[in-house]
């Protein structure tokens, strides 16, 4: 094999499914969406892909992407401010005939396949953002070369529910991994080979693809590559068994959330080889006050916490004051807990303020959304 | 390259801090870990950063490999500039030959070249041994309103411990007339904290002339500070009254870091205002498992806790297993502590392990005799086997 990881670029899409989670999504990308205490949904894959060497990585965003540019800044967090290459925002109007809006990935793609030719790499690797994820990219590049197939899909085989996968491909998988049949938001419970919406693809065949499906008015990936062309082009599914979870509701999101309290979970997510990276803020480390009990936590720095708080998600600089508690919550960034307030099964975002003396409680299967900066008095 | 820069800072980072025993054996002072998240040096640097110096010379000398890595570009405390920004600086061979840092005027001295680049107009002498934050454009612009040729900050201290510092003799508009290194019969509590500004000028003849006298020791405080004096120039003390702590030794250490931890400290981490920034691993959140219980202590990124903790600071990256009781201590980044295993009234460095069913350190109450307790100092890197016990004011730098 004479390929390198340098070789290989990466393509994100920063706005798909953000119909899912339309609370969080509502300001935001999707690949902005804050997660796990300190991170963004983005961190995962971008982090991913540098540390298996790609310098080069451009994220497609079409819209909301305010939240996105302050997030990824020079991209030096992740190790990707280059001179050759790094990260690119490949925001729209990129072609003078751009409306701002995509029909589809296909026609995302097309709006930059000049920036995908200038980065002259031989392979390529697109991924959505709403998966927390931290693939080997080494390790899916060496099996797709090595099969000699023309795409290579990461998906995972489990028993899925009905919302699981009325937005997702799922993969009949033949002799070899071959994909045999593909059946796109069919909503079918049970046993399923679902796609997590990774491909990696010789660059060529790729703008090959786009040029081709676009002149002929198709734009989806997934109805127009791999249920329309799975027949003549060799595509194989690869068969990702490490931690993921897939954003596709508020409850889901929830979950993802709070898996991480296992601590095997956090530690397959982000193996000390293949840490995730993020932007900082030099938050000092947390404080828990005299009168604290805290357990089975996740507690990000700059937090202050006086009261109570059990199965729980606290991202940076939350304060819970005296006599708080919190329960079964996500608190994002600033979140400020008042004095002898109950919270429980709550999704708070960034700098919600609930006062003193309060209760806000949800039902324990359906958090409560909170938008961002609300103030509760 | 010209590049003038108005002030440029001198950060003396290659003391040896051997009263910090295990603690500096294999790192330099300024990189002995603090509060948490941070190394003393991110004070200095970050202090640089807010007061707007952004051209720090850091030298070094004694162990400095894991301050060079930590330092690195200087891009956590936003010095990676493309004019100025930190720079470490060795001792280095010259065609004359080859010369150690002998004295901190004398590091100063083999680096007026790296000064001269920025042809600055003041300099900022730091040291890597004090957790504070101040300031310094605002002694700066004292320095200019004074018309100074040297101005040191100076802080009030109890008149017993006026012993332990160089005392300075200022009348009433802050001039200074006589300075005493380390009194044994203090007459003034004003305390130098170390941190000189000079108009470069000046500095760099002063420099110069005691680097040709053969007598002379090479330092600020012996030398330069009582020559400046001798001839008259104007040398003024800047009052300082915020936070200021000597981290030079193993009880001041324990005792800055338990400080954190009270309720009305002037040092405050959390504001918003004057960061102190550091070089973090990316490391996720902590968990504070199902079985811990945790009060008035502070915790970093990457720990994982699942037992007793109390009136402690936590650096990143630790483990407490089920059942392990932590107080008043503090764990160095990457400690590990086992089930069942004890550690009280104790520093843990770096990386190292403490046993199941160990014992590390004792409260002071258990003692009898006053004067065998003191903090018990595990080293870095090292394992305290299951069982075994380390005794108060016991430093152990080898496994046991």
């Amino acid at each position: 094999m004479s390929y390198n990881m340098t070789n290989v670029l990466g393509i994100l899409f920063a706005n798909t499914h953000e119909g899912a989670v339309p609370e969080l999504a509502a300001k935001r990308t999707i690949a902005s969406i804050p997660f796990g205490g300190r991170f963004r949904m983005v961190d995962f894959l971008l982090s991913g892909m540098s540390n298996s060497g790609m310098s080069k990585v451009g994220i497609i965003t079409r819209s909301n992407y305010q939240s996105l540019l302050d997030h990824i800044g020079s991209a030096r967090p992740w190790d990707l401010a280059r001179t050759d290459g790094g990260l690119t925002l490949l925001a729209p109007f990129g072609r003078n005939n751009d409306t701002g809006l995509f029909k589809g990935k296909l026609d995302a793609l097309s709006s930059c396949l000049s920036y995908i030719r200038h980065t002259d790499c031989e392979y390529v690797v697109l991924s959505d953002c709403d998966l927390v994820i931290n693939p080997d990219f080494t390790h899916l590049l060496d099996v797709h070369i090595e099969s000699g197939a023309d795409i290579t899909a990461v998906c995972h085989t489990d028993s899925y529910t009905e919302e699981e996968t009325k937005d997702a491909a799922c993969f009949k998988v033949g002799r070899g991994g071959r994909v045999e049949a593909v059946a796109i938001n069919r909503a079918m419970a049970g046993k399923r080979t679902m796609d997590l919406n990774i491909y990696v693809m010789k660059t060529s065949l790729l703008i090959n693809l786009v040029e081709d499906l676009v002149s002929l008015g198709k734009f989806s990936f997934s109805v127009d590559v791999l249920q329309g062309k799975y027949a003549e082009l060799d595509i194989r599914a690869y068969e990702f068994s490490g931690f993921y979870r897939r954003i596709c509701d508020l409850e889901s999101y929830y979950h993802a959330n709070m898996a991480l309290l296992e601590p095997e979970n956090l530690k397959k997510l982000m193996p000390r080889e293949r840490p995730v990276y993020t932007k900082d803020r030099a938050d000092a480390p947390a404080m828990y006050g005299f009168d604290s009990a805290v357990r089975n936590s996740l507690v990000a720095n700059g937090c202050v916490i006086e009261g109570v708080v059990e199965n729980s998600i606290l991202f940076r600089g939350v304060k819970v004051e005296k006599g708080a508690v919190v329960r079964n919550s996500i608190l994002m960034q600033d979140t400020v807990v008042g004095k002898d307030t109950t919270v429980s099964n709550i999704v708070t975002d960034k700098n919600v303020e609930i006062g003193d003396g309060l209760s806000v409680t949800s039902a324990e299967s359906c958090p409560l959304y909170i938008a961002k900066g609300r103030i509760l008095k | 390259m010209y590049n003038k820069k108005e002030c440029v800072a001198m950060l003396l980072a290659g003391g040896q801090g051997s009263r910090l025993y295990a603690l500096t054996k294999t790192v330099a002072k300024p990189a002995v870990p603090y509060g948490g998240k941070y190394r003393i040096i991110d004070f200095p640097l970050s202090n640089c950063v807010n007061s707007g110096i952004d051209t720090v010379g850091v030298l070094t000398q004694y162990q400095p490999l894991v301050l060079n890595e930590y330092v690195g570009n200087g891009q956590a405390w936003n010095l990676d500039r493309i004019h100025g920004g930190v720079h470490i600086l060795p001792p280095y061979q010259t065609a004359s030959g080859a010369q150690w840092y002998e004295g901190t005027a004398n590091a100063i001295y083999q680096n007026l070249s790296f000064i001269d680049r920025y042809d600055p107009e003041y300099v900022v002498i730091l040291s890597g041994d004090h957790i504070y934050k101040m300031d310094y454009s605002k002694m700066l612009q004292f320095h200019k309103e004074k018309g100074a040729e040297c101005t040191i900050a100076v802080i009030d201290v109890p008149i017993h411990e006026a012993s332990r510092f160089g005392i300075m003799f200022a009348h009433e508009d802050g001039s200074v007339y006589d300075f005493v290194e380390k009194p044994k019969e203090p007459k003034s509590t004003l305390a130098s904290m170390g941190i000189y500004i000079f108009s470069y000028k000046t500095l760099k003849k002063y420099l110069i002339e005691n680097e040709n006298d053969k007598e002379a020791t090479k330092d600020f405080g012996k030398n330069i500070i009582p020559a400046l004096l001798q001839n008259g120039e104007k040398v003024f003390a800047y009052r300082f009254d915020g936070y200021w702590k000597d981290v030079g030794t193993i009880d001041s250490l324990w005792d800055a870091n338990m400080e954190l931890l009270a309720v009305n400290v002037d040092l405050d981490l959390y504001d918003p205002s004057w960061r102190i920034y550091s070089n973090n691993d990316s490391a996720a959140p902590h968990i504070i498992g199902k079985n811990a219980k945790i009060q008035s202590s502070m915790v970093t990124n990457g720990c994982y806790i699942d037992g007793t903790v109390e009136t402690s600071v936590i650096s990143g990256g630790v483990t407490i297993e089920e059942g392990a009781l932590v107080q008043y201590s503090v764990l160095f980044p990457g400690a590990v502590v086992k089930k069942g295993a004890v550690v009280e009234y104790a520093i843990v460095g770096e990386n190292s392990v403490v046993g199941e069913g160990s014992h590390v350190g004792a409260a002071p109450e258990t003692i009898e005799n006053k004067d065998e307790w003191g903090v018990a100092v595990v080293g870095h890197n090292i394992e305290v086997s299951d069982g075994a016990k380390v005794a108060p004011k016991q430093i152990i730098s080898e496994s046991i």
